[in-house]
């Protein structure tokens, strides 16, 4: 976040043309009007009305409704902890909770090692990259429903399923890929990794430009090897964008939603409800009427979690990164 | 080699150009390279093929033999019935609407707010910049519940936007990641301009509209790029406020359609859906790639 507001305060004076002559005078309704006050107000209305709408006032709501019972149909009515308390004891929590950090982790020993990898390799590439790069974003660009219903279609059990014939011709037997409570989450996790592992692609490729060419100049005098200076030089020099990539990830697959509710609904047997399913089946899939402070509780439990996560992370990496 | 040196000094990477003259060095590297090149041509490309060919593969080929290319000829049937029987000409101009709007909504709050708090800067715009920059460190997932009862029934107007394009259109627009892109883009836009229209009587209306928006261009080319495929992709949100399937974009419509249509035609349709995107995508893929970097540098 720092890059966006740091700025040295040199380039730009810190006020505009209209206001430099009347600074330093007490605002008055006239001087505001003069000053083109006004002018400047009309054009914050239409984030105001947006962000004060679609954004301040849920933001607000979140935290006032998990106190509360809401069910559209009397006036809600505050109720202590007690939807904290009943999402804790919902025999599915713990379910959700395990079956998250088993996606976020598959997703970052598929998705973390394999992009770098390609980047590094994508980054010698000295005719064409072009093609390159464009190949490893395409599959980005799919809109992501058509491509979990296009992969569900592959993962087809049966023997003439995509996948399963093009393992036949290697000699290897049909799996039964996410109707297996087993293999779901896993294959689940490659069609995600294969959805976004092309975006990060890009970013570290951006930032491999970034890495100074003198670095390398130099460790050749001193006799480095490729290897060496992939070890020395590039993945060091990348160490911020690492992190921070890690992160992220983290973060996003910890909110994931759309494979495990259109692949599988969060079966066979609950092995895929994730924490958002979770919350998704309490405010719109419940027979007795969307329980939104149980629904709003998780939420907030799961951005309190991540926002702990992240500090900590910061905290423990910050020695690291600034080596 | 000195001499390719002096071509692009700057141009150079791990591997150093008295590396690539070494024969085994450059053979491993060429090698590499293909097998890389094949890996993400049939990563990449190879899905989407598919889906080409099996949009026009009579369905009981493609159930059988998968992986054959047109056994029994081409079926262009299936994408005459996807897009007049089960009328998905309806949710591809949906699509539009829903990605013409939220464009629109997002391009107006982000350049005005960003002209607001970085050229007009009112004595609050701190204030504002960080409630701004604050909602990004707010995970989405705490909005979703919230944001459909304000959806439901909007504050002070009483009113439902369940079935609405507004639905979408008007949350859309509250992107802090918009409105900082803008706002930095803005912040180093030379001053004396801005200045010298001042002295010339311009007032705040003129400056925005004959010269900020005109010099933001490329800005604007952004945003615009990731509000149009942010629109095209989402699914979670319209599919809560978007129940009709007369006013549903295709990513909504299309998980409904899986159960109730032939397979071809379903096949068909995931392959209309995605036509825009990817020829958006090989048209201003420059523009992608460059986003996409810039992803990567904001959230830095």
């Amino acid at each position: 976040m720092t890059a966006l507001d740091e700025r040295p305060s040199v380039v730009d004076p810190p006020q505009p043309a209209a206001a430099t002559s009347q600074r330093r005078r007490p605002s008055t309704p006239r001087t505001w009007l003069r000053n083109g006050g006004l002018s400047n107000f009309l054009f914050l209305v239409p984030m105001l009305l947006i962000f004060g709408m679609f954004s301040w006032y849920p933001i607000v709501q979140s935290f006032v409704m998990s106190f509360q019972k809401t069910n559209l149909v009397t006036a809600p009515s505050f109720v202590g902890l007690d939807n904290f308390v009943k999402v804790l004891q919902d025999p599915l929590f713990l379910t959700a909770a395990q079956n998250t950090v088993w996606f976020a982790m598959l997703a970052l020993l598929f998705g973390y090692p394999i992009p770098l990898i390609a980047a590094v390799l994508m980054s010698e590439v000295r005719r064409a990259k072009g093609l390159f790069s464009a190949l490893a974003y395409l599959p980005v660009v799919v809109p992501p429903v058509v491509a979990v219903l296009l992969w569900k279609f592959f993962y087809d059990a049966s023997p003439t399923g995509v996948f399963n014939s093009i393992l036949a011709i290697v000699g290897i037997g049909p799996q039964p890929w996410i109707q297996s409570i087993t293999a779901a989450m896993p294959s689940l996790v490659l069609e995600a990794t294969w959805a976004g592992a092309g975006g990060t692609i890009i970013i570290y490729l951006a930032a491999l430009t970034g890495v100074a060419p003198e670095l390398y100049d130099a460790a050749e005098v001193d006799g480095a090897s490729i290897w060496q200076k992939i070890w020395h030089i590039t993945l060091p020099q990348l160490r911020g964008i690492l992190l921070i990539t890690l992160i992220l990830q983290v973060i996003g697959t910890a909110q994931v939603f759309l494979e495990p509710f259109l692949f599988t609904a969060g079966g066979p047997a609950n092995s895929t409800i994730t924490v958002l399913l979770l919350i998704y089946r309490y405010a719109f899939q419940n027979s007795l009427g969307g329980d939104y402070g149980a629904a709003t509780a998780l939420s907030l439990m799961l951005a309190i979690f991540l926002a702990v996560l992240s500090v900590v992370y910061f905290r423990l990496t910050k020695s690291w990164s600034q080596n | 080699m000195s001499k390719t040196k002096i071509e692009d000094p700057e141009d150079r990477g791990i591997v150093s150009v008295a590396d690539w003259t070494k024969p085994r060095i450059r053979h491993t590297m060429r090698a590499s390279h293909a097998v890389l090149l094949v890996v993400l041509a049939v990563s990449g490309l190879g899905p989407l093929l598919w889906l080409g060919k099996a949009a026009l593969t009579p369905t009981q080929d493609t159930l059988r033999t998968p992986l054959a290319i047109f056994p029994n000829g081409i079926e262009w049937q299936n994408v005459v019935t996807a897009w007049s029987t089960i009328h998905l000409d309806v949710q591809f101009a949906n699509t539009l609407w829903v990605a013409a709007g939220s464009w629109a909504v997002q391009i107006i709050v982000a350049t005005t707010a960003g002209y607001a708090l970085s050229i007009l800067r009112p004595r609050y715009a701190g204030v504002l910049n960080a409630l701004v920059l604050g909602t990004l460190f707010v995970p989405s997932v705490v909005l979703l519940v919230p944001l459909y009862l304000t959806v439901l029934d909007v504050p002070f107007v009483g009113i439902s936007l369940i079935n609405t394009f507004w639905a979408v259109w008007l949350p859309a627009g509250a992107s802090a990641f918009n409105v900082l892109l803008v706002k930095r883009f803005f912040d180093n836009l030379p001053r004396e301009v801005f200045e010298a229209a001042r002295t010339d009587g311009a007032s705040s209306f003129r400056l925005f509209w004959s010269i900020v928006l005109p010099m933001s261009k490329p800005i604007v080319g952004v945003v615009s790029v990731f509000a149009i495929i942010a629109a095209w992709k989402d699914f979670l949100w319209p599919s809560l406020v978007l129940i009709d399937p007369l006013v549903q974009p295709l990513s909504v419509r299309l998980p409904a359609l899986q159960q109730s249509i032939e397979l071809g035609v379903y096949l068909a349709a995931l392959a209309i859906s995605s036509i825009i995107p990817i020829l958006l995508f090989l048209v201003f893929q420059r523009m992608f790639l460059r986003g996409a970097g810039l992803g990567g540098a904001v959230k830095g």
